[in-house]
């Protein structure tokens, strides 16, 4: 137990930062000459910045703060701008949807108008960020893994603020704005629909949730095992495998009889992170749109217990979907 | 045998913690050791276990096998197997076999001469299992409080513990994890994502280095926390997930009986807000 274990950076070492590697007019548009942080140095790079903002990075900044602006105002708004009540009641503020009533037509801007148009805001922040993952990929020269990654995540998005809404038939279906109100939305949605527990693509994402946060546990721990080694390294032990990558790919044969490689672990990772979303897209794209109760589609489908007529499921008769 | 090319020469005796030489051997791929002995004996003898007592329900459908831990009137005590006795003994033999587990993840390591992380990020989730099955329930005076072995029953029980406090979600351990959970998650796309975009660029262009990763999320975000940091950064953040997950499950009982969302009236009653 005496060796070292790598926990944090002990020594940092500081030269002048690092300005990005430049061709093909990648440098072009790179802001900030890079400072430094010995907090964040403990843990990994010292070096802030630069950062490169470009148009879409502007478009992207500029309504995603016209967006939160909205949002803060009406929250500000329903409590008669008054400042003390704003902190207090902060986290049970929120900007809601418009009534069901108002179905796909636009709404006046006090009864979910706002909501509508910070929507607006927020969809050409989130679509103008990832034509940027898209672009700074393609000027390096690199894939765009990242950039596919991001869309899953941007379907999920979607489907809760715009796909669904527009199947259902009326935006009061999307998540309000709000810390617990959209806790409250998303309790009420597996209420109303029987319990998503019941949803196997609610439990497919869940599964890949859990099953990610082991494999980044796994392998984060494996690469600092291994980095006495030089296992940190990844795009050399990719391209030449070393020891470093030889002892961890045998840590896991040794444990469970299956490891690997450096390079496969990568494409696990980034499957099991991008099938969260997606699952869990395809999950919340077919509650109330297909299936009405979960609950009653597990017992049709025998894979729910079934409790005493006197809870009230007695005179269900299976319907499909 | 199973051997894979470069693997003979890491084959070398000792770095055992108990046992010496006597389990100091492999079959096929797996090193075995005295804690591999220990494993199979648990995990073995757990596995015939869960069987007996899906035997003794009403259904051999996966999803619906049920093992319940006992009622909550037997308290702390032992139970007839077929009333939960086998749920407590099945909870040992779990606990054995994931501690042995983890310690032989230890004497592989030590073989290895690499460092403990996987076997302290491992004792990570056997905590969070333990904070459900043991000490939760002994807190609350009753094994009846542990979760049921079953794919569906165990669903059941989260929302039905979670609707106890009427809404969970207002659980601050709970959102802490999730939060940690989700961000996990967005950490591990990020690193999977740019490893694979710079080890497989776009057809005919050459492979790439650690400086066109750090420039792209630079560009990106204006900071990269660089090959070694964002392996402490992802086991940092799945660790507090399972962590934070532990934590909101024994306060809820043991610590807090009420709703969860009425918790946060502290905040609202702070003398400082005036009128």
């Amino acid at each position: 137990m005496a060796e070292y274990q790598n926990i944090f950076t002990q020594v940092q070492v500081r030269g002048p930062a690092e300005l990005g590697v430049a061709g093909g007019g990648a440098e072009l548009g790179r802001t900030g000459a890079g400072g430094f942080s010995n907090l964040l140095g403990w843990i990994g790079n010292a070096q802030i910045g630069p950062i490169y903002l470009g148009s879409w990075g502007l478009i992207s900044l500029v309504t995603g703060i016209i967006w939160f602006n909205i949002v803060g105002l009406n929250m500000l708004a329903s409590v008669d701008f008054n400042v003390a009540q704003f902190v207090r009641q902060l986290f049970w503020l929120s900007l809601e949807p418009p009534s069901q009533s108002y179905g796909l037509s636009i709404p006046p801007l006090n009864d979910g108008g706002w909501f509508i148009i910070a929507g607006f805001f927020l969809l050409i922040s989130v679509c103008t960020w990832w034509i940027r993952t898209y672009t700074r990929a393609t000027a390096l020269g690199m894939g765009h893994h990242v950039a596919w990654a991001f869309a899953a995540a941007i379907w999920l998005f979607l489907v809760l603020g715009l796909i669904r809404p527009v199947l259902m038939g009326s935006w009061s279906e999307a998540v309000p704005y709000g810390i617990f109100p959209h806790l409250d939305w998303t309790t009420a949605f597996s209420l109303r629909y029987g319990n998503l527990f019941y949803n196997p693509f609610h439990a497919l994402s869940i599964t890949f949730l859990y099953g990610a946060t082991m494999l980044f546990a796994m392998h984060g721990a494996t690469v600092l095992a291994i980095t006495r080694f030089g296992g940190d390294r990844e795009i050399e032990q990719i391209v030449d495998r070393g020891t470093a990558y030889e002892r961890g790919a045998l840590f896991w044969r040794w444990t469970m009889g299956f490891n690997a490689t450096a390079e496969g672990i990568h494409r696990w990772i980034w499957w099991f992170a991008i099938l969260t979303p997606i699952t869990g897209g395809i999950g919340i794209l077919l509650t109330g749109t297909v299936v009405d109760n979960w609950y009653l589609w597990a017992v049709e489908h025998h894979f729910a217990p079934q409790y005493p007529a006197m809870l009230g499921f007695g005179g269900y008769t299976g319907t499909g979907g | 045998m199973a051997m894979l090319s470069y693997e003979r020469k890491y084959r070398v005796r000792g770095g055992t913690l108990i046992g010496g030489d006597l389990f100091d051997f492999w079959v096929g791929p797996f090193f075995v050791g005295f804690f591999g002995v220990a494993t199979i004996f648990f995990a073995a003898l757990g596995t015939v276990l869960i069987f007996w007592g899906a035997a003794l329900g009403d259904t051999w459908n996966p999803w619906l096998i049920n093992i319940a831990p006992p009622d909550i009137s037997y308290g702390l005590g032992l139970a007839p197997l077929a009333e939960g006795g086998l749920w407590q003994i099945i909870t040992v033999c779990a606990h054995g076999a994931f501690i042995a587990w983890a310690l032989r993840e230890v004497e592989i390591c030590r073989k290895l001469g690499i460092g403990y992380h996987v076997p302290i990020a491992f004792g990570v989730a056997i905590f969070a299992y333990s904070t459900l099955t043991v000490f939760r329930p002994m807190l609350m005076g009753a094994w009846g409080h542990a979760f049921p072995y079953g794919i569906f029953s165990h669903l059941d029980w989260v929302s039905n513990t979670g609707y106890q406090y009427l809404h969970f979600h207002y659980n601050p351990a709970h959102m802490l994890a999730v939060t940690f959970f989700f961000t996990t998650v967005l950490a591990l796309s990020l690193h999977g994502g740019l490893v694979l975009s710079a080890t497989n660029p776009p057809k005919g262009k050459e492979i790439l280095t650690p400086d066109h990763e750090d420039t792209f999320f630079r560009d990106f975000i204006g900071y990269s926390v660089g090959t070694l940091g964002i392996h402490r950064v992802g086991l940092l953040l799945a660790l507090n997930a399972g962590f934070w997950s532990a934590v909101c499950i024994i306060i809820s009982g043991p610590l807090w009986t009420k709703g969860w969302p009425e918790w946060w009236n502290w905040w609202l009653d702070l003398p400082i807000w005036g009128n």
